[in-house]
């Protein structure tokens, strides 16, 4: 077993769900596939899909919900 | 001669010198933001002062290229690749037809610039191939790219060749606090002399509102000086009766959050300018990003006249050593 770290590619705000009443993209545990949506990141009022590069089992989130990200920063760990 | 987008990248749009001219009927210049990359980018290829650019931000584009040319890439610091092996940027390349164009992670700023030789060839509007994205004129379809546009290139390059190189010491650095100078006014006496103090003394995060159409900042509270507000002024202290904005000017609805307006700004209103960010400092505003500082420092007038000159010297400078 490996591990694996999706990074932000933009800086923006963190959003664990794709609206407010939405249930999260994932959980901890979660098992997700390569191009998978994990989060969203708000940038210049527009919003982006942040997608698995890998696939795995979501080990740790490693932002809140609404925290500000910069470009690189690890958003979600997977066990691959 | 085409430039196909195979992903558009960010908010990625076909911008030039800008639409100068129409200012007081409420049309915003638009234009490339980081002017000094831009310009740079068009004489690296060789091109004419004002040939179309592309202008990205936070992600680059991948751009497949359907016959040999040449580009450069220009702005922020961002790894380029031309098929996955990477390329210099800040100097001209060869690329050959099928090849494309793709960019990693950016390191520091925030818009790269992609120049073609020849330009991009849309259609003039209004005298400037620009887009202004929120009418939605200009440019390639007056919007952001899309997967699958394709671009026609100009044939007009005066003189294309590969292996031109900006100087390293010319290469502008991104740190990670900006200094941008600041022409005090407008309307600075609207804000108490401390809080003017502290205007100019705060090092201001970007907020994740930055875009074409201004930056929005977070670092301290403004106060106003307390007054009965004149005929035709809202009720907000920040509220001044009507006038028009420059472009770079600076204000702050509500005393918190101030905004530096840019080129696809609303050319007027009713808040305060506290000041204008000098034109060519502008380049600099544009390649923070959400979470860098600014710094606003004070000039005057022939101080900001004195930056101009330099900043256009240098570009001048630069131009006759890439001809």
């Amino acid at each position: 077993m490996g591990s694996h770290t999706i990074t932000s590619r933009t800086p923006g705000v963190f959003y664990h769900r794709p609206s407010p009443d939405a249930e999260p993209y994932v959980t901890q545990g979660a098992s997700v596939s390569e191009g998978d949506t994990v989060g969203l990141v708000e940038v210049m009022k527009t919003f982006h899909e942040v997608k698995a590069d890998a696939a795995g089992t979501v080990s740790k989130i490693l932002v809140e919900n609404e925290d500000e990200v910069t470009i690189g920063q690890d958003l979600v760990e997977l066990e691959t | 001669m085409s430039v196909i987008v195979k992903d558009p990248g960010l908010e990625t749009t076909v911008q030039d010198t800008g639409r100068l001219g129409y200012y007081s009927i409420g049309f915003p210049p638009s234009g490339a933001l980081d002017s000094f990359a831009y310009h740079v980018g068009n004489a690296l290829v060789g091109n004419e002062p004002g040939a179309a650019a592309l202008e990205a931000v936070y992600l680059g584009p991948t751009l497949e290229f359907t016959q040999d040319t040449v580009i450069a890439v220009t702005g922020a610091e961002i790894p380029a690749f031309i098929d996955g092996e990477e390329i210099p940027i800040w100097e001209s390349v060869a690329v050959s037809s099928g090849s494309v164009l793709s960019f990693g992670q950016l390191r520091a700023g925030a818009r790269p610039y992609v120049a073609v030789a020849g330009g991009i060839d849309v259609p003039l509007y209004y005298g400037s191939r620009s887009t202004y994205t929120l009418v939605g004129i200009g440019g390639f379809e007056g919007r952001a790219l899309r997967a699958g546009d394709e671009l026609a290139i100009g044939s007009e390059a005066r003189d294309p060749r590969a292996g031109r190189r900006v100087d390293p010491g010319d290469v502008p650095e991104h740190p990670a606090t900006a200094e941008v100078h600041l022409l005090v006014g407008l309307h600075s006496y609207r804000l108490t002399p401390e809080s003017l103090e502290r205007f100019t003394g705060t090092d201001w995060k970007v907020t994740p509102d930055a875009n074409r159409v201004g930056y929005r900042f977070r670092g301290a509270e403004l106060e106003f000086v307390p007054r009965e507000q004149p005929f035709g002024a809202g009720s907000d202290p920040a509220n001044v009766t009507d006038c028009g904005y420059p472009v770079g000017s600076v204000q702050v609805p509500g005393g918190v959050e101030p905004i530096v307006l840019l080129q696809d700004a609303v050319t007027g209103g009713g808040y305060a300018t506290l000041g204008t960010v000098v034109s060519v400092d502008r380049a600099k505003l544009a390649q923070t990003k959400t979470g860098d500082k600014v710094r606003f420092v004070p000039v005057d007038l022939d101080g900001a006249l004195a930056v101009r000159q330099e900043r256009l010297a240098a570009l001048d400078r630069i131009r006759s050593a890439l001809a």
